[in-house]
């Protein structure tokens, strides 16, 4: 209190004279100084409102580059671009058929191949050891999958998955490739196993204690209580994590590069090379000259945002009623 | 009775052995992950040394040779990326977390899942036909290949976990504490900087971090931005190579003496990646939000 009066009065005898002064002078500072911290704050709320539109504005403007980079080939080839069977650049002829063939097999073979583990550990870690440290140890392990860069995964996949693929096939009279849909479906598999498995953990930890006693008091095994209980109230969920497993195969680029062979041809067996979309995109990108060319490229892009989009968002919608039931 | 019990008994048997199956599938899933961590470390660890991190690759045929370009190019690569991203992210996440129910937070929300969504390839070919390709406004001459570019294709890869974790840091901190800043007459911006970031810093941190560690092995987005480089280059408007692109690159490549960087390089990589994660762990938990 002192201390602020002797700064307010100046330590003259003819205070009187200059108090009036000088307290008018704290107060015009003081009201600069909310002045100034108002428009401060005017400025941030608007800065914060213009982020939050630019993010909606970054969305639609990458699906409006997409579209319009798409157009050459939308209008040049339309319809046929689908379901042509050929890609022949050298001739420009394309057609994306075998690309989305090799990705729908390559996406549901990973899928087919990881959802038993992810099921496993999403009942592993929310029902049989919600806490403890092997709990803790999977937990980590999970993360860890999902943190390795993928191309980390197609240089180990090239070198140590190919040559045992290969010796699988030789031993079963298949064709030796090696490199092929089915490895890199290996590759995926380990890859999305996470997603599912950490959405489906949570869910299955969301299950309320009340159905699962309630069915142990009836004479339940675990087991039972597991399939017909835990399971069926926590379905919507667990098919999430599919979803949002499948949205990440689609997408995955380098490590099904790496492996899958690159071959356009329409793949013969899960063990032939084939192209996934997002690999021909990687590969041909950089040195496709033609208009056309490249436009087709990007009309891959664009049907893989749109198929991406429309997983990610029923994915996370179903997430949404799941957690607010 | 006998029967009964032999049912019960068969019952309690499948029960058991269901367990066994769940958790012998769930184990499983470590095995791959050894398999590439031995992998990577048998490799990678007899080609790291001094000479490995301050030196050039060499020509093929040439042994020895490093990968300085590439550490120097991923270190500015993702440091513009954050400089560009972390700002953004943070303020659209308090943005999302203050205004829960306004029309523009629910668009600007499903935009944000959507773009967490896109194919990393995509990204790259967006930043392509932004940066890359058109004459930018005001130096009127295409970015061209060039590190910068790389990292606004990182930026959008990175916002949305950023956005994300500071959003679900924030919506847990009480109102009270909100209100207590505004009661006292604190301005609006410095309730959010001085108080609700302070104590929701743990998630938020951890939320960068880990956008960090996502984009730090990220290829697909540089092949059409940063587009790599053999030699070195600290100007981000050149193309810069990075320690994905390096791998990308020489992995696929036939000769041996690039395999051997790319395994080195690789083992630096998984490291990096390796001690971000484990220090969003450690963040975590020790600034945990206390409620």
């Amino acid at each position: 209190m002192d201390n602020n009066q002797s700064n307010i009065y100046p330590q003259n005898v003819f205070a009187g004279k200059y108090l009036n002064k000088s307290l008018t002078v704290k107060a015009a500072k003081t009201a600069k100084h909310s002045n100034k911290q108002i428009r401060v704050e005017k400025v941030f709320k608007q800065a914060l409102v213009l982020i939050a539109l630019s993010m909606v504005i970054i969305v639609l403007s990458i699906f409006f580059t997409l579209v319009v980079q798409s157009l050459p080939s939308i209008k040049a080839l339309g319809w046929k671009f689908l379901g042509g069977k050929t890609w022949d650049p050298v001739n420009n002829v394309f057609g994306a058929y075998p690309f989305l063939i090799g990705t729908l097999i390559t996406s549901f073979l990973a899928l087919v191949i990881s959802v038993p583990f992810s099921f496993a550990i999403a009942i592993f870690l929310g029902e049989y050891y919600p806490k403890g440290w092997l709990s803790e140890l999977l937990k980590n392990v999970i993360e860890l999958i999902a943190a390795i860069p993928s191309v980390i995964y197609g240089f180990w996949g090239v070198f140590v998955l190919v040559p045992i693929v290969r010796d699988l096939e030789t031993k079963f009279g298949i064709l030796p490739y090696g490199i092929g849909i089915f490895t890199a479906s290996l590759i995926l598999a380990v890859m999305i196993v996470p997603y599912a498995a950490s959405l489906g953990r949570e869910v299955v930890r969301m299950v309320p204690s009340a159905l699962k006693e309630g069915a142990y008091s009836l004479g339940a095994t675990r087991f039972e209580v597991i399939k017909n209980v835990v399971v069926p109230y926590a379905k919507s969920g667990l098919f999430a994590g599919i979803l949002l497993s499948l949205g990440r195969a689609l997408g995955e680029t380098m490590a099904v590069t790496m492996v899958i062979g690159n071959s356009p041809l329409i793949p013969d067996s899960i063990f032939a090379p084939g192209h996934t979309m997002a690999s021909v995109i990687a590969n041909e990108f950089t040195e496709a000259a033609d208009t056309v060319y490249l436009s087709s490229l990007i009309e891959m892009g664009l049907l893989l945002f749109l198929v991406t989009v429309v997983i990610n968002v029923i994915g996370k919608r179903i997430i949404k009623r799941f957690t607010n039931e | 009775m006998s029967k009964t019990d032999a049912h019960i008994k068969w019952r309690i048997a499948k029960s058991g052995a269901a367990k066994t199956i769940i958790i012998i599938l769930a184990f499983a899933c470590v095995i791959p992950l050894l398999a590439i961590f031995f992998y990577i470390i048998k490799e990678g660890i007899t080609k790291i040394n001094w000479h490995f991190i301050v030196n050039l690759p060499k020509p093929v045929g040439e042994t020895g040779g490093g990968i300085a370009n590439a550490l120097v190019g991923s270190l500015l690569i993702v440091l513009c990326a954050s400089v560009i991203a972390i700002p953004l992210g943070i303020l659209c996440g308090i943005y999302l977390s203050e205004n829960r129910s306004t029309k523009l937070a629910y668009y600007s929300r499903l935009a944000v899942d959507i773009m967490q969504g896109v194919p990393s390839i995509v990204v790259g070919i967006i930043i392509y036909f932004w940066l890359v390709k058109p004459a930018l406004p005001f130096t009127g001459k295409p970015l061209g290949f060039s590190a910068l570019s790389g990292s606004a294709a990182l930026a959008i890869m990175m916002m949305p976990i950023i956005i994300r974790s500071t959003e679900e840091t924030l919506k847990l901190l009480p109102d009270s504490l909100r209100e207590a800043g505004l009661a006292l007459g604190l301005p609006y911006h410095k309730v959010v900087m001085r108080i609700l970031l302070p104590c929701g810093i743990s998630g938020v941190l951890s939320g960068v971090i880990l956008s960090v560690a996502r984009v730090a092995g990220e290829t697909a987005p540089l092949l059409f931005t940063a587009f790599g480089n053999p030699y070195m280059n600290t100007n981000i408007l050149k193309p810069m190579q990075s320690l994905p692109l390096l791998i990308f690159n020489y992995a696929t490549s036939p000769y041996d003496d690039w395999h051997d960087l790319a395994w080195g390089a690789s083992l630096i990589l998984l490291l990096w990646v390796l001690i971000l994660n484990i220090s969003t762990k450690l963040i975590t938990r020790k600034w945990r939000v206390q409620l």
